[in-house]
């Protein structure tokens, strides 16, 4: 069967020459993008975990100084505020930015008529530039120029410092924070919500369920998965806060705004601490990495047993 | 529970009560439906909702117009008296503001560019050829999204220090040329994308290249442009880096331009809601134009 086998030959011959050729396309289509976003990512990673090691002042490599900086972090009272202040971010935000977000997302799913406006005017906050807005919040709330204040004191209630009082300052961050993010809450549930199928909720109809019971048993339940995508999207924006605070407060006043990325900044780009920097870098990157696989986890469970 | 229980119940339903059921809940349906017909009353809550929204931003334009005086009068004017566009001249001829918007508009155009071609073909290659080491690549690259720039920033600055980018625009390209989430974004599209086409391209005896490059691209557009569209706000609104990369006012971007500026004039707030206002135009004129892809994209990226 001399034919047969030579066939044999000819086909397999073939297939390694489309495998080689594909390789070849492949690597050169997916390569450039490869190395520069695996470069920029897991180098910097490993070189930021040496960092976190040594005393290095971002200018010259520094001496290695084994867990020093890591021990040195557990005592850091600067570090306690940040991330104290970073928690009460995510906590004054989170459940009012997600239930608005639903609320307005389910208004908007009524047929309603303009949707388009509506959609336009939440997300205008969400794609502007989060330095921009901190220049005009800070201007809105400026103690002695700000309109809000203009407007308390027209209305006769007294005059606030806002995010010149270091009990306000973090709340005013929330709110303005809440605004950016408001829009993008909205689309994503809307999204979700218009892919609950017309029956399901005919079928709850039929079985009794009223409005209530219908947006408990039927809506919540569906866009769970949305909701945890939301809340860890939320929860990472959340860690990675700076925009804001660098153009309104710089951390101040007394520490009431420093975040975590603020902290960050100023240890490595102010301070020219960049072993230590690096190393509360590290404690960010594991914080919101857990938080991350603690929810989707979560969220996985709770798929498996409706 | 067995199946013959379940079956041995549903003869006890009485049939008047399941009539009942089904006329009640077609009343309720179609009540809500009588409902809709009355003027809709979301509108009630979602009108003043969406002004407070912009009013920021339509504050933002009024005070930019006017004067330093009128701004600081208690209360403030609600409306300026006539347009003052000294805030304006300010910003444009006392400040370094024409090279910051160049350089923004330099680094975005360079990245969208860049982006568009990086990222179209790596999601080519990831969606369509089957290629050694293709599914270890793709988990990677997604996998980099779990790493926080905050986290590779201190490195990335010392890398660039030493081959000397620091201070040029290109330190603010090259981390734009190319993006784990853009590559994403097309290799989901190029998934859900017919095969035929390009199978009759490959049989008339196109290359890879070829194929790619006149029937798939052509036929990518709505993808190629959400890419686009997101690619421009982000790196137009990115302050972060461009505030760790860059030290000389002349290379500084908009938005870090726009913060010392706000340093410098404190309580000028005419000339700093004129640039303010300057700062957000752009990026607003690319959102409005390309509402509805940015929203496809945002929505399609988080349902897949």
């Amino acid at each position: 069967m001399a034919t047969t086998l030579d066939e044999a030959t000819i086909a397999r011959e073939a297939n390694r020459r489309i495998r080689r050729s594909n390789n070849i396309t492949g690597w050169a289509f997916a390569g450039p993008s490869v190395i520069i976003v695996l470069g920029l990512s897991f180098i910097p990673m490993i070189w930021a975990a040496y960092l976190s090691l040594t005393d290095s002042n971002l200018v010259s490599p520094g001496h290695f100084i084994g867990f020093a900086n890591y021990t040195a972090l557990a005592k850091d009272p600067l570090l306690r505020q940040a991330f104290t202040n970073t928690l009460l971010l995510a906590v004054m935000y989170l459940p009012i930015g997600l239930a608005a977000g639903l609320g307005v997302a389910i208004l908007l799913n009524q047929k309603i008529r303009i949707i388009g406006f509506y959609r336009t005017c939440f997300l205008v906050p969400f794609v502007a530039s989060a330095a921009a807005e901190g220049i005009l919040f800070g201007f809105i709330f400026d103690p002695d120029f700000g309109i809000v204040n203009a407007g308390l004191q027209a209305v006769g209630l007294p005059r606030q410092g806002f995010l010149q009082d270091p009990s306000q300052a973090l709340a005013v961050l929330a709110i303005v924070y809440f605004w950016t993010q408001f829009g993008f809450n909205i689309v994503i549930y809307l999204a979700a919500l218009q892919d609950i199928p017309q029956e399901v909720m005919e079928a709850a109809s039929i079985d009794g369920a009223g409005r209530w019971a219908r947006f408990w048993h039927v809506t919540v339940p569906t866009i769970r998965p949305v909701t945890i995508f939301l809340l860890v999207w939320g929860l990472i924006d959340v860690f990675q806060f700076f925009d804001l605070v660098y153009t309104t407060t710089s951390g101040g006043p007394l520490n009431s705004t420093l975040t975590l990325v603020y902290y960050i900044w100023e240890l490595a780009f102010n301070f020219f601490t960049a072993g230590y920097g690096a190393a509360v870098a590290y404690v960010l990157f594991f914080t919101s990495l857990i938080v991350t696989v603690a929810a989707l986890a979560y969220g996985r469970r709770r798929r498996v047993t409706p | 529970m067995t199946g013959g229980q379940t079956l041995q119940a549903a003869p006890e339903v009485d049939p008047a009560l399941h009539r009942a059921r089904i006329e009640e809940a077609e009343r309720r349906m179609h009540r809500s439906g009588w409902r809709r017909r009355l003027p809709q009353r979301g509108h009630l809550v979602l009108l003043p909702l969406s002004i407070i929204v912009v009013l920021p931003f339509v504050w933002m334009i009024l005070t930019s117009f006017m004067t330093d005086t009128e701004i600081n009068s208690i209360p403030p004017p609600l409306w300026p008296h006539h347009l003052y566009t000294g805030g304006y001249s300010t910003v444009l001829a006392n400040s370094d503001f024409p090279y910051w918007f160049l350089n923004s508009l330099i680094v975005s155009g360079a990245a969208v560019i860049a982006q568009l071609v990086l990222c179209s073909l790596a999601g080519y290659a990831f969606a369509r050829i089957q290629f050694r080491g293709s599914t270890v690549m793709l988990i990677l690259l997604l996998a980099t999204a779990l790493i926080p720039f905050q986290l590779t920033v201190i490195p990335t600055f010392v890398i660039f220090h030493d081959i000397g980018l620091i201070n040029t625009l290109g330190a603010l390209i090259v981390p734009q040329l190319t993006s784990a989430l853009g590559i994403y974004l097309m290799y989901s599209f190029f998934q859900s994308f017919p095969r035929e086409l390009e199978e009759a391209g490959r049989i008339d005896g196109c290359s890879r290249l070829q194929v790619f490059w006149k029937i798939v691209l052509p036929l990518a557009r709505p993808a190629l442009a959400a890419l686009g569209i997101i690619t421009f706000i982000y790196a137009w609104n990115d302050l972060f880096w461009p505030l760790i990369a860059i030290t000389s006012s002349h290379t500084f971007t908009v938005q870090v331009g726009l913060a010392t500026f706000h340093g410098e004039f404190i309580t000028h707030w005419s000339a700093i809601m004129a640039g303010t206002t300057l700062t957000t135009v752009p990026v607003l004129l690319v959102f409005l134009v390309g509402q509805r892809r940015f929203v496809q994209a945002i929505t399609g990226a988080v349902k897949g």
